[in-house]
């Protein structure tokens, strides 16, 4: 797998270097008789034939069956969990860069990640560090679940959620526009700062055909692919590349991100990112975040897929639409999303065994998903944890990450505690996990909030090998 | 297609285009033949290879946005809003008006809002300012806008319309790149099909006609040089072309559940009956010349409404005017239409309106719809010398009256995305 990926990197790097009249011209040279080889009817690739409907939902089972991991915690899946499990804290000082006229001084970084490992020379000077990480989450989950693309191009799809683009790419060719005009400006900078810039790349060096998208909807966009490629399991393309990255700890992003008015000013990370706590004051930005492989259930068995983290049953999303910046003041709508992904999946609230919850680590927003969860569960009647608080927020990235920790907390059956909370708010009414929690997890809620009023929310189950 | 399947239809449609705001003067313009390319006016572009642009000659406060609204909004936002109140009055749905006894369900609205590129034009202004013109890397926070993160996450352009109209659904910006416009409007024909809403307010909006964009689109050639004639700059299909330029602008539709419109008497412009995209795995800007990805797509989104290529009766095209995309994309026409491909008319918006790269597909399904509705196809302008490899009927020049039951609109973009939409009159599968 690979292999098969690395050489059609290559290849597609190598026209890629060229300019795109160039490229023009290759393809020009390539096309030899195509003309009226399609001026009738047939075609020489065979089409899939097959009209795909939408068949009444409900039917289609979803499984992950590979999970990728780029995080402040750790490259790769099992480095993520055991930083989570040991609990380290994954905040620090921002590197880079002097961080002290944004008020603003840490960061959870991915230190241990080294491009090179994942992402080819050429195709590396193409693109932003938050495709760098989007490559090899990709990899890596489709190592995972060792997954060997079907020679039916269009059966795997990608479906990734961003955020804010290729940031420091763009600053870079911004900043050579301007203080040396437009010719300074290379000619990667038109594919390597857009929002499909990563779907793009992942698509191209792995050969992946399918019905492809990006969505964006902030911190809620991790969620928010599932739900979609959900929609595109249904229409029947069988495998889906879903979750995201997030690469915005460069000056100016970081600046865009300040003016948010939620990230904690805290110079010490243990004062920082306390989500759920009475000092709570804020969030710290992260990078990086997971990309998952799903698989229609039959496609994974016909495949004889590896393993199955576990199964996707529930998804529902809703909208504040109340204002552009402040949240709703009751939390209706978002104990609404999680009511819709319950209902979807078919389970109660009591067969609920975990919330992973969005922790924005901003009293307000803190106590409305506290409203949100205890509305619906109960006062104190269902654990909760935050486990963004080790590794910082990674908007797009960051409620895909949260759906790997709650897939290995099933597979382990641990509860990772939430980090970073000395005293808890005890009016929230919620069971935080403070302590890393042995407990047997069938069923597990993943929460989402995007700013501006998005909220998401993901139901998983495990797997179970019999057929309902 | 099983039989229960919810069908779609668009009920209200929202235009903000190069030389025309308002449904009505858009259609006016592109039936008229009328191009709105002109040498660019919001900056100096004579240090620039492509100078030429399609500007949106835009008033917001005139057109009922407030003080604040502009204040805190990039223009793609904007226009986004203008485009969505011409499409929610439009369809006669009360939405975002308080607590209107015969308004929908604001839990059933959704909004599914595309855009290539977000807010690049503030993001760009307001780094000029932080950087002071490119002269420091750490930029100074006390020259910039209190809103730049809504400028850096494009979301909040859907945020505004859930806001603006109490669409309490799911909401979301897609990001497709130039595919984004037909995008938006599959993924929320796909949540009406999929139940999960009623009405989805979907289009798209961009507004790239600022330095950075043009610089990076400069230095892959992919813009046009025709800076001498900027009225004719823009030339789909004809052998002269050699390049896109740039355009700007929104596009917003009111998907609506088809009994849903049915019960309130709504006036119904067409049924989208089919949506489907595909990535040709290829190269980030090169397109193979046989559009096999394409045609794939094109394929299948016929197929969801069971609707042969010879009842095909207009053709959309994405003809943004590069040498390689119109050869594509006749291939891909012919490979998925057959025979039938060169009886159909097939025109290009860009045109006259140019490429206003993710916003462009919704501007386009709006102009579809028009012409489903009123059996017109409009023409591709400046279309004047034939090509041999692009030997289909582009409707030079003149619109032309036509039977148009079925038409689709297809998009190519950058990444490799691939899209097709298609869209019937409401009656034809009424039997």
């Amino acid at each position: 797998m690979t292999e098969l990926a690395r050489s059609r990197s290559d290849e597609v790097t190598e026209l890629a270097r060229s300019r795109s009249d160039e490229v023009t011209e290759r393809t020009v040279l390539s096309e030899e008789g195509v003309v009226t080889e399609v001026a009738g009817p047939a075609r020489e690739t065979a089409p899939t034939g097959r009209a795909i409907t939408a068949p009444p939902r409900g039917t289609t089972r979803l499984l992950v069956t590979g999970i990728g991991v780029v995080a402040p915690s750790g490259v790769g899946v099992e480095e993520h969990w055991q930083s989570l499990v040991r609990g380290e804290l994954r905040v620090g000082p921002i590197e880079g860069f002097d961080p002290s006229r944004y008020g603003v001084s840490l960061a959870a970084q991915v230190r241990d990640f080294d491009p090179d490992r994942f992402v080819a020379p050429q195709l590396k000077v193409q693109t932003d560090r938050w495709t760098w990480m989007s490559l090899a989450a990709a990899t890596l989950a489709a190592e995972d679940a060792g997954y060997v693309p079907p020679e039916e191009a269009y059966a795997t799809s990608v479906f990734l959620a961003a955020g804010s683009g290729g940031n420091e790419f763009s600053q870079h060719e911004i900043q050579g526009l301007w203080a040396k005009g437009p010719r300074s400006v290379g000619a990667y900078q038109s594919i390597a700062w857009f929002y499909a810039a990563s779907t793009g790349q992942v698509s191209i060096r792995d050969g992946y055909k399918g019905p492809s998208g990006v969505v964006v909807s902030e911190g809620a966009g991790g969620l928010d692919s599932f739900g979609w490629a959900r929609r595109v399991v249904r229409r029947g393309t069988p495998a889906v590349l879903v979750g995201g990255t997030e690469a915005g700890i460069c000056p100016y992003a970081l600046l865009c991100q300040v003016t948010s008015g939620r990230l904690s000013t805290a110079a010490r990370p243990e004062d920082a990112y306390k989500p759920f706590d009475r000092r709570a004051n804020g969030h710290v930005i992260g990078e990086g975040g997971a990309i998952l492989l799903v698989e229609e259930a039959d496609a994974a068995r016909a495949r004889d897929a590896r393993h199955v983290w576990g199964e996707v049953v529930g998804y529902g999303a809703t909208h504040d639409a109340h204002h552009h910046e402040d949240p709703a003041p009751d939390a209706t709508q978002y104990a609404r999303a999680i009511r819709i992904s319950l209902a979807d999946a078919g389970v109660r609230p009591e067969d609920v065994d975990l919330v992973v919850a969005d922790g924005a680590g901003v009293p307000e927003l803190d106590a409305l998903e506290a409203q949100a969860i205890t509305a619906v569960f109960g006062e104190r009647g269902v654990p909760v944890t935050a486990p963004s608080s080790w590794t910082g927020r990674l908007m797009a990235g960051g409620s895909a990450l949260n759906v790997a920790t709650a897939l290995l907390a099933m597979r382990d059956g641990l509860v990772p505690a939430t980090g970073n909370v000395d005293e808890p708010v005890e009016e929230y009414g919620l069971d935080l996990v403070r302590e890393n929690r042995e407990s047997d997890l069938d069923v597990v809620v993943v929460l989402a909030r995007g700013f501006g009023g998005f909220n998401s929310s993901l139901v998983l189950r495990r797997h179970r090998e019999e057929t309902p | 297609m099983s039989a229960d399947r919810r069908r779609v239809v668009v009920t209200g449609i929202g235009v903000v285009a190069p030389g025309s705001i308002g449904r009505e003067a858009f259609w006016d313009m592109i039936t008229a033949g009328r191009t709105a390319t002109r040498r660019i006016t919001f900056f100096d572009p004579s240090r620039f290879r492509s100078q030429v642009a399609a500007e949106v000659d835009f008033h917001p406060r005139r057109l009922g946005l407030s003080a604040q609204e502009v204040h805190r909004n990039d223009r793609f936002v904007q226009f986004a809003m203008v485009a969505a109140d011409e499409a929610v009055a439009d369809s006669g749905l009360r939405l975002g008006v308080g607590d209107a006894p015969d308004a929908p369900e604001p839990e059933r609205v959704g909004v599914t809002l595309g855009s290539a590129v977000g807010a690049t034009m503030r993001l760009e202004d307001e780094y000029v300012n932080v950087s002071d013109a490119g002269t420091h890397w750490l930029v100074d926070p006390r020259y910039g806008s209190r809103f730049l993160h809504q400028a850096l996450v494009p979301s909040c352009g859907a945020t505004e319309l859930a806001v603006r109209f109490r669409a309490q659904g799911p909401a979301t910006v897609v990001s497709t790149g130039c595919t984004s416009g037909i995008d938006a409007v599959g993924y929320g024909s796909q949540l009406i099909e999929d139940g999960d809403a009623d009405v989805v307010i979907a289009g798209a909006s961009d507004a790239p006609i600022s330095p950075i964009s043009m610089a990076c689109f400069d230095t892959i050639r992919a813009t046009t040089d025709n800076n001498a004639d900027p009225e004719h700059a823009s030339k789909p299909f004809d052998a002269r072309r050699n390049g896109f330029v740039m355009g700007e602008g929104a596009a917003v539709m009111v998907l609506e559940e088809l009994e849903h419109a049915q019960r309130r008497g709504a006036e119904i412009y067409c049924e989208v009956t089919g949506y489907a995209n595909r990535c040709n795995a290829f190269h980030m800007t090169g397109l193979r010349p046989d559009g096999v990805e394409m045609a794939e797509a094109l394929d299948q989104a016929l197929a969801q409404g069971r609707i042969d290529g010879d009842e095909v009766g207009y053709v959309n095209a994405h003809g943004s005017g590069t040498k390689q995309n119109d050869r594509h994309e006749t291939a891909a026409v012919k490979l998925s239409l057959g025979q039938a491909a060169y009886k159909v008319p097939m025109s290009s918006l860009k045109s006259m309106v140019g490429h206003s790269l993710g916003a462009i597909g919704s501007i386009e399904i709006a102009a579809t719809a028009l012409a489903v509705q009123r059996q017109v196809v409009p023409p591709t302008a400046n279309y004047e010398v034939p090509d041999p490899e692009c030997d289909l009927d582009y409707v030079p020049k003149t619109a032309r009256d036509h039977k148009v039951d079925v038409a689709v609109s297809v998009g190519s973009g950058f990444g490799g995305f691939q899209s097709a939409i298609v869209l019937a009159k409401p009656d034809r599968r009424a039997s």
